[in-house]
């Protein structure tokens, strides 16, 4: 009963959302900073919640997101620009080896898989190092993917260091959502599903999980995979978004940016990770915006507001967050209505956990 | 009737230069109730991880219902360290994973209990059910194994109440207090469908009357789901109670074995152990 409510208040949510997209697109000039900080929300969110998936809900503390995005950006763009463009993008190589395009769904699920078997085939050595060594390892695998496709030999395919573009992108905020929200809901259904508790438990206990049955190194690629593939998919997203890439703009710095995002919205809650994304997104490319001009109010001319020092403030901003709440906006609790009407009923108490 | 469950032979566990198992063998038959005691740092705990597949034992092997389940012999840096005896003997390495041996049919607890302690006590039994299932990543998501979701929270539910915490079921049990912790991994252990239960400390931190309550437990769920029972236990009166048979360690060398009747009257055993542990 109580469940089918919850699937009809979160369907009903999210067409709320759907409506609100909707009417901001019609209302706002389609350049309008809010339109594209939706857009990228949705596509960190659905980053956010694949490293969440491994990070927050596997217990791996994995920092290759970048990598895996970075791969998913470039197998999506390689394969889908046009055949006609590819002279003009690959001029440097002459137009490339390849010479056919696929259509955008399949250029996208290409991207989810060639991230998925890249994560396949590090894994098992990579998975078998505990925390800080797997994240060293993982973070040196972004690196090391960054600079193999900005290599000269790979140009033919990967352009080399120069840009790819001219693959076909979307304009309508409509597209990311569509697409993360089906990508974010498949994650969601794993979770709950009984893969997903193997993965808590590994999380809570791996040496209790392996007397229990679970096999650990399967369950720690199967939850590997599974978070690369949607981190490459999230990776071919942004590569629509920007409209061009290079292996340059998937720095490790971009890895930071989502564990933070992960970490603020809380470990272990899809619901925190969207949310944190959207309020990242929305900070630090718009609502701190004012910070970086100079401003004079009357003859009053307001110290400290200059370029740069915005990220000063985000900066600082964030580290409150880490200290202060450092279970993050949600902790492992998930957003829900009845969250919401027992909050309210009750303030003092904090909420429960969902299911 | 009484046929050979677990049979340990020549296990010896050495880590750098400590031996923490000395030359191990004991058997376990079907239906008995048999305790392995011994001080502190006997080694005991170590010789149920070399059963579970936790530790590669250094040497000897395990066979669990006629087969082997564990074999190995000194390799590596340890063919010149080791300090057990058997050296030759042993000439295989089947080394499976913890999870491959309670799929086989052994199941433990831990002497620290180890809960899932950020779930709740239903899923931490649902757990167990996990192993056995025929669904794929594929099926399970999407719901198309609802009848073999719903058959494993049935049998979930039905194990709940038979341990009468379904009460409980909705609790996070990191939360729960320490005897139902306790419990609670018992449980955990019989969903996975054991025929042998190796039960490390069961009764540390209880008090005398909730050790008896965990001694009629034990022999019920003996009867109820047809167990062999391994026990490390220091609780004598319990030991004593239950135990068909008793074996004893010290330095991770077996120093006797026998009834429990024998064992209390054995000098050997009295001046190692008992006498000083009369009151722990
Ligand atoms: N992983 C390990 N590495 C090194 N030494 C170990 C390891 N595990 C156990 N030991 C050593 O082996 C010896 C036996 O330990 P074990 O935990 O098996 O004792 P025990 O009989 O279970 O004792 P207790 O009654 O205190 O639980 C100890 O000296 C311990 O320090
Ligand atoms: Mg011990």
């Amino acid at each position: 009963m109580n469940k089918k409510r919850n699937t009809v208040i979160a369907a009903l949510l999210l067409l709320a959302a759907l409506a609100l997209i909707l009417i901001l697109e019609r209302i706002l000039p389609p350049t309008h900073i809010a339109l594209a900080v939706l857009k990228k929300g949705c596509i960190y969110s659905l980053v956010a919640v694949s490293m969440n998936l491994l990070n927050g809900f596997t217990g791996l503390f994995s920092l290759g997101q970048a990598g895996f995005m970075l791969i998913g950006a470039y197998t999506y763009a390689v394969l889908t620009i046009p055949a006609a463009d590819r002279g003009s993008v690959y001029m440097y190589y002459g137009g490339g080896i390849i010479h056919f395009s696929v259509p955008v769904i399949v250029g996208l699920l290409a991207a989810g898989l060639l991230a998925a078997l890249f994560a396949w085939l590090i894994g098992l050595p990579v998975l078998r190092l505990k925390s800080d060594y797997l994240a060293i390892a993982t973070l040196g695998f972004a690196e090391i993917i960054r600079a193999f496709f900005q290599w000269d030999e790979l140009g033919v395919i990967t352009n080399g260091s120069n840009m790819l573009r001219k693959y076909p992108s979307f304009s309508t905020t409509l597209y990311p959502f569509i697409v993360s929200a089906v990508c974010i809901g498949i994650m969601v259904l794993i979770i709950n599903s009984s893969y997903g508790r193997a993965f808590k438990a590994i999380r809570d206990d791996e040496i209790a999980a392996e007397a229990m049955g679970i096999n650990l190194a399967k369950h720690k690629r199967m939850a590997f995979c599974i978070s690369s593939f949607f981190a490459g998919i999230g990776g071919a997203l942004l590569a629509m978004y920007q409209t061009s890439i290079q292996a340059a703009t998937f720095r490790s710095s971009m890895t930071y940016e989502i564990l933070l995002i992960v970490v603020i919205g809380g470990l272990g809650s899809v619901t925190g990770s969207c949310i944190a994304s959207f309020l990242f997104i929305a900070s630090s490319e718009w609502w701190l915006r004012f910070l970086d001009t100079e401003m004079t109010i009357g003859n009053f001319h307001v110290p400290l507001l200059r370029a740069g020092f915005r990220k000063v403030v985000f900066s600082v901003i964030i580290m409150a967050i880490v200290l202060f709440a450092r279970n993050g906006i949600m902790g492992n609790r998930e957003f829900s209505i009845n969250g919401i009407f027992r909050f309210f009923k009750n303030p003092g108490k904090k909420k429960e956990v969902k299911q | 009737m009484s046929a050979n469950v677990l049979r340990v032979n020549d296990v010896t566990m050495q880590f750098g230069g400590v031996v923490a198992v000395d030359n191990l063998s004991l058997e376990v038959n079907e239906g008995e109730i048999v305790a392995l005691i011994g001080p502190n740092g006997a080694g005991k705990t170590t010789a149920f991880n070399c059963i579970t597949g936790v530790y590669e034992p250094t040497n000897g092997s395990v066979s669990f219902c006629g087969t082997e389940i564990v074999e190995s012999y000194p390799h590596g840096k340890m063919k010149k360290l080791y300090r057990g005896e058997n050296a030759g003997k042993y000439a295989k390495r089947i080394l499976p994973t913890p999870d491959k041996i309670t799929k086989e049919g052994i199941a433990r607890t831990f002497q620290n209990i180890r809960l899932f302690s950020s779930m709740t006590v239903f899923e931490n039994v649902l757990i167990a059910k996990h192993m056995r299932a025929k669904q794929n990543l594929f099926t399970a998501a999407f719901h198309l194994n609802h009848a073999e979701e719903a058959r494993m929270r049935a049998e979930t539910l039905e194990l709940l109440k038979m341990q009468n915490l379904d009460h409980l079921k909705d609790e996070i049990a990191g939360s729960l207090p320490y005897g139902i912790q306790r419990r609670l991994e018992i449980a955990r252990a019989l969903a996975t469908e054991p025929k042998l239960l190796l039960l490390d400390e069961p009764a540390a931190g209880m008090n005398p009357q909730e050790t008896q309550e965990l001694a009629e437990f034990i022999l019920q769920i003996r009867e109820t789901y047809h167990l062999t029972i391994f026990i490390i236990e220091h609780h004598m009166d319990l030991v004593m109670q239950i135990s068909d048979r008793v074996y004893v360690l010290d330095f991770g060398k077996l120093l006797a074995h026998g009834t429990p009747d024998e064992i209390q009257n054995n000098q050997h055993v009295i001046d190692a152990y008992l006498g000083v542990s009369e009151d722990a």
